[in-house]
C-alpha cells in the first residue's frame, strides 16, 4: 500500500487492504480528529508514517508526554470536542498517566493513542514495555489493548464515542506494534454494539415534579452547579432557570463561567476557598439543588456537618455521584441541560398556576453576606500582591479570553478575581490537582480555539514543571500567555505551614526570584520574556504583552511572598468554621432570616 | 455487615476479571467469594460476587460496577429466591479402622469419594454455605489433610431468566466519515 490511500482526501473504498498503522490514522480521520498532541517512539513508531501525510491531522510535537495529555485537555474543554494524544509504550505511556488521571477526576473526553511491544513480546518485559492498560484501568473510563489489526476502527469508534458521551472521560487504545504493521481491511462501523453502556440522558418525568414541588415549598434553596453544567452546554439553560426561579447560585471550582460572575444572583464559588456567600448558602440551606456537582470535599468540608437542615435535589448523568457523598432526597439521572431545561418548564407552569416560590428573606441574607463579606485582599505596603496581578488580568484582558492554571493559591485567585462571564474559558485541573497543568492547557485550548486569547495563570513551583511546552508553542505557532505569578514559593503548602506547622517553612523556599531567570527563560524558548515587581506597572506589562500575537510571552509578576488565599475553610472541619481572613470569622446571623 | 449475592453478567472479553477485582479493591470493598464462568451466551460470562458490606455501601458498588462499560447486568440474588451451590473437595485421614465412620458422614451428607487411598479418602461435596460448614465441623475429628472449596454460584428461582433480555441488541450509530 502506498500512503496515498492515507491521505485523508477520501476514506477510501471500503474493505481495502492497509496496514494497522494506516487504518489508525483513517479511523482517527474518520472519528474526527483533528490535532493531536504526541510524541513520537519504538512501538508507535508505524503509526506516524502514515501520519506524516495525513492532510486532516495536525500533529504537534510536544517536548512531553504530561505535555500532550494535558494539550488534549486544554483543546477538548475549550472546544467541547473530544481532545487527542499520542505516545509510544513503556515510559511515554507511564507519562500518559497523570494527564489521564486528571481527564478522569474532571471528566474531560480525551483519547489517548499508545503503541505497545508487539503482541508476541507481551508479557516479556521487553524492551520499553509496561501494561499501560492495566496501569490506567483505575483512571480511564474504558481502555483497550489492541492486537489485532482488524479491530482498530471499531475500537477507535468506540474510544472517541465512550470518551464523548455519557459522563465524559479519558479512553486509552494501546495498540501492539505488530498490529500496526500487519496488513488488515479499512472499514469504518456503521453501528456500535456497547451492551452495557446505556447513559441516561433524559430525567424521569416523576422525578421533575418532585424536585419541582420542593423548589416551590423551599424558602431557603441554592443552585449548586458543578462542572457538568459546563460539560453538558448547558448555561444558557442555567441562566434561564435561575432567573425564572430567583434562586441563588453557586459555581463549583470546576462550573466557574457557566453563570456570570457579574450577575446579581451569583454568590461565586463555595467550597474550602469559597466566597463567604456562597459557603453559608449550601451551609445554610433548606433545598440544595445540585446540578452536575458531585459534593466533592473541597466543597463540602466535614460532611457530617455539611448542610444539616437541607433537602438535595441531587441532578447527574452519573448515578453513582447520587448519593455517594450526601444522601439525596430527590435523585435526577440525566444529562443537566435536559435536566434544567424540564425543570424550567415544570417550575414555569407551576407559576402560571400562581405557585411561586418565597425566597425573599433569603436572597436578603445572602445579599448582606455578600456586601459584609466581599472577596478581597490586602494590598501590601510594600511589594506587589498577587490577587492584584490577577484582578487587573482579568479586567484588562476581558472576559472573552479563555485562562487557565496551575494548582494552588494562584489556582484559587484565578477563581476568585479574574471575573468569569462565559462557560469554557476557565480551565483548570480540579480533582486531581495537578500541578503544571497550566502551559500544556493553555496551548491545547490556543490550538482549539486559535482566535481567542489565551493565557496561563501559572505558579512559580508549577510553571517549572511543565514550562518545556514554550519550546512547542514557539515553534508550532501557538502563541500562549503566561502570567507566572511568581513568590517564590510553593505557596499553597507555605500558607498551610504558616498556618498548622508554626511557620515552619520546610522545603517549600523555590528562591524563583533568582533561579531561573523567567525572562531570560521565555527568551531561550524563542517567547518575548517581561518581568514586573510595581503595582504602578501591571496595567502597562499586561497590555504589553497583549500586543505580542506571533510568539509566546511570559511575564514574571514578582509578588509578595505572604499572601494568602482568604477565606478558608481548614480541611477536615465544617464549613462553619470558615474564616474570612485569619482569625476571623463571620457572623451567620440567622435572626436575620 | 451482612452478606450479599450478586450476580454480575460481563461481557466475555479479557480483563474483565481485572477490572472488576481492581475496582472492588480500589474502593475499599473485600470480595468474600468469586465465581467466574460462561452463560448460554458464549459472548456473555456470569460472575457471582459475595461481598460483605452495609446496604448503602452495596448500592455504591453496584453503581461503580455498572459504570465499568463491560459490564451488562447486575443482580442482588436475596438468599430466599435463590439456590446457592458451592463445591468443596477435602481431602481426610481414612484408615481402615475409621473409613467407615467416614464413609457414614459422607453418605449423610448426600457426598461423594473420588479418590480412595490407603490412609485418606477424597470427598467431593456440594451445598450452600452453611452445609458445607457442618460436613467439614463433622470431619474435622478425623483429621483434614487438605481441602480446596469453589466460589458460590447462584441462581434465581423459578422460571425468569436474568439473561434473556440482555443480548437485545442495542446498537448506535456511529457518524459517518468526515469526508
Amino acid at each position: 500500500m502506498s500512503h496515498q490511500h492515507t491521505t485523508g482526501h477520501s476514506p477510501g473504498p471500503a474493505g481495502q487492504s492497509v496496514t494497522g498503522a494506516q487504518s489508525l490514522i483513517r479511523s482517527l480521520e474518520a472519528a474526527g480528529a483533528d490535532n493531536i498532541f504526541g510524541i513520537p517512539g519504538g512501538a508507535i513508531l508505524p503509526a506516524y508514517d502514515p501520519l506524516f501525510d495525513s492532510v486532516k491531522l495536525r500533529h504537534i510535537l510536544v517536548r512531553h508526554e504530561q505535555g500532550a495529555g494535558h494539550a488534549a485537555q486544554g483543546y477538548a474543554v475549550a472546544t467541547g470536542r473530544v481532545g487527542v494524544c499520542m505516545a509510544t509504550s513503556g515510559p511515554g505511556a507511564t507519562n500518559l498517566v497523570t494527564p489521564l488521571a486528571d481527564a478522569h477526576m474532571d471528566s474531560v473526553p480525551i483519547v489517548a493513542i499508545t503503541g505497545q511491544v508487539g503482541a508476541k513480546q507481551i508479557g516479556t518485559d521487553a524492551f520499553q514495555e509496561a501494561d499501560i492498560r492495566g496501569i490506567t484501568m483505575p483512571i480511564t473510563k474504558h481502555n483497550y489493548l489492541v492486537t489485532d489489526p482488524a479491530e482498530i476502527p471499531r475500537i477507535i469508534a468506540e474510544a472517541f464515542y465512550l470518551a464523548g458521551t455519557g459522563r465524559p472521560g479519558p479512553v486509552l487504545v494501546d495498540i501492539a506494534k505488530s498490529a500496526l504493521q500487519a496488513q488488515t481491511t479499512f472499514v469504518w462501523p456503521t453501528e456500535l454494539n456497547l451492551p452495557g453502556y446505556r447513559p441516561v440522558t433524559r430525567p424521569h418525568s416523576k422525578q421533575i415534579r418532585e424536585a419541582t414541588r420542593l423548589i416551590v415549598e423551599a424558602r431557603k434553596p441554592v443552585l449548586y452547579v458543578g462542572g457538568g453544567v459546563i460539560r453538558s452546554r448547558a448555561a444558557r439553560e442555567l441562566r434561564l432557570l435561575a432567573e425564572l426561579s430567583g434562586i441563588p447560585v453557586v459555581t463549583t471550582l470546576m462550573a466557574r463561567g457557566a453563570f456570570p460572575d457579574s450577575h446579581p444572583q451569583h454568590l461565586g464559588m463555595p467550597g474550602m476557598h469559597g466566597a463567604v456567600a456562597a459557603v453559608a448558602a449550601l451551609q445554610k440551606s433548606d433545598l440544595i439543588i445540585s446540578l452536575g456537582a458531585r459534593f466533592d470535599d473541597r466543597v463540602t468540608g466535614n460532611l457530617d456537618s455539611f448542610a444539616p437542615g437541607a433537602k438535595v435535589i441531587h441532578a447527574d448523568i452519573d448515578p453513582a455521584e447520587i448519593g455517594k457523598n450526601r444522601r439525596a432526597d430527590v435523585p435526577i439521572v440525566g444529562d443537566a441541560r435536559e435536566v434544567i431545561a424540564d425543570l424550567t418548564v415544570a417550575l414555569q407552569a407551576e407559576h402560571d398556576a400562581g405557585t411561586t416560590g418565597d425566597y425573599q428573606g433569603w436572597v436578603g441574607f445572602l445579599a448582606g453576606l455578600k456586601k459584609q463579606y466581599p472577596l478581597g485582599y490586602e494590598m501590601p505596603a510594600d511589594g506587589l500582591a498577587p490577587q492584584y496581578v490577577i484582578e487587573r488580568l482579568g479586567k484588562v484582558v476581558g472576559s472573552d479570553a479563555i485562562y487557565t492554571s496551575g494548582v494552588g493559591q494562584h489556582q484559587m485567585w484565578a477563581s476568585h478575581f479574574i471575573g468569569y462571564e462565559h462557560p469554557n474559558t476557565w480551565i483548570n485541573s480540579g480533582g486531581l490537582g495537578t500541578m503544571g497543568f497550566a502551559v500544556p492547557a493553555a496551548m491545547g485550548a490556543k490550538v482549539g480555539r486559535p482566535d481567542a486569547t489565551v493565557w496561563a495563570v501559572d505558579g512559580d513551583g508549577c510553571f517549572q514543571m511543565t514550562n518545556q511546552e514554550l519550546a512547542t508553542c514557539t515553534l508550532e505557532g501557538i502563541p500562549i500567555k503566561v502570567a507566572v505569578i511568581n513568590n517564590e514559593s510553593l505557596g499553597m503548602v507555605r500558607q498551610w505551614q504558616t498556618l498548622f506547622y508554626e511557620g515552619r517553612y520546610s522545603q517549600t523556599d523555590l528562591q524563583s526570584k533568582r533561579v531561573p531567570d523567567f525572562v531570560k527563560l521565555a527568551e531561550a524558548y524563542g517567547a518575548v520574556g517581561l518581568a514586573c515587581d510595581n503595582p504602578d506597572d501591571v496595567d502597562a506589562t499586561i497590555r504589553k504583552a497583549m500586543e505580542i500575537n506571533d510568539v509566546p510571552v511570559v511575564v514574571d509578576f514578582r509578588v509578595h511572598r505572604d499572601a494568602m488565599v482568604w477565606p478558608m475553610v481548614a480541611a477536615g472541619t465544617s464549613n462553619d468554621e470558615i474564616k474570612y481572613a485569619r482569625d476571623l470569622a463571620p457572623e451567620f446571623d440567622e435572626d436575620d432570616l | 455487615m451482612s452478606i450479599h449475592t450478586l450476580s454480575v453478567l460481563v461481557e466475555n472479553k479479557p480483563g474483565v476479571l481485572a477490572r472488576i477485582a481492581s475496582l472492588f479493591s480500589r474502593r475499599g470493598f473485600n470480595i468474600d467469594s468469586l465465581a467466574v464462568g460462561p452463560t448460554e451466551h458464549p459472548e456473555i460470562s456470569r460472575m457471582t460476587i459475595m461481598v460483605n458490606v452495609e446496604d448503602s455501601p452495596l448500592e455504591q458498588v453496584t453503581k461503580q460496577l455498572n459504570k465499568l462499560i463491560e459490564v451488562i447486568k447486575i443482580v442482588e440474588l436475596e438468599p430466599g429466591d435463590a439456590v446457592e451451590r458451592e463445591l468443596l473437595l477435602v481431602k481426610v485421614k481414612a484408615d481402615p479402622d475409621t473409613r467407615g465412620q467416614v464413609i457414614d458422614v459422607v453418605q449423610l451428607f448426600k457426598a461423594k469419594v473420588v479418590d480412595v487411598s490407603v490412609e485418606a479418602v477424597t470427598i467431593e461435596v456440594t451445598g450452600n454455605h452453611d452445609k458445607l460448614a457442618d460436613f467439614l465441623r463433622v470431619l474435622e475429628p478425623f483429621g483434614v489433610r487438605e481441602l480446596v472449596q469453589s466460589g458460590m454460584v447462584a441462581i434465581g428461582r423459578g422460571s425468569r431468566s436474568i439473561t434473556e433480555r440482555t443480548l437485545r441488541p442495542m446498537p448506535v450509530a456511529v457518524p459517518a466519515p468526515a469526508s
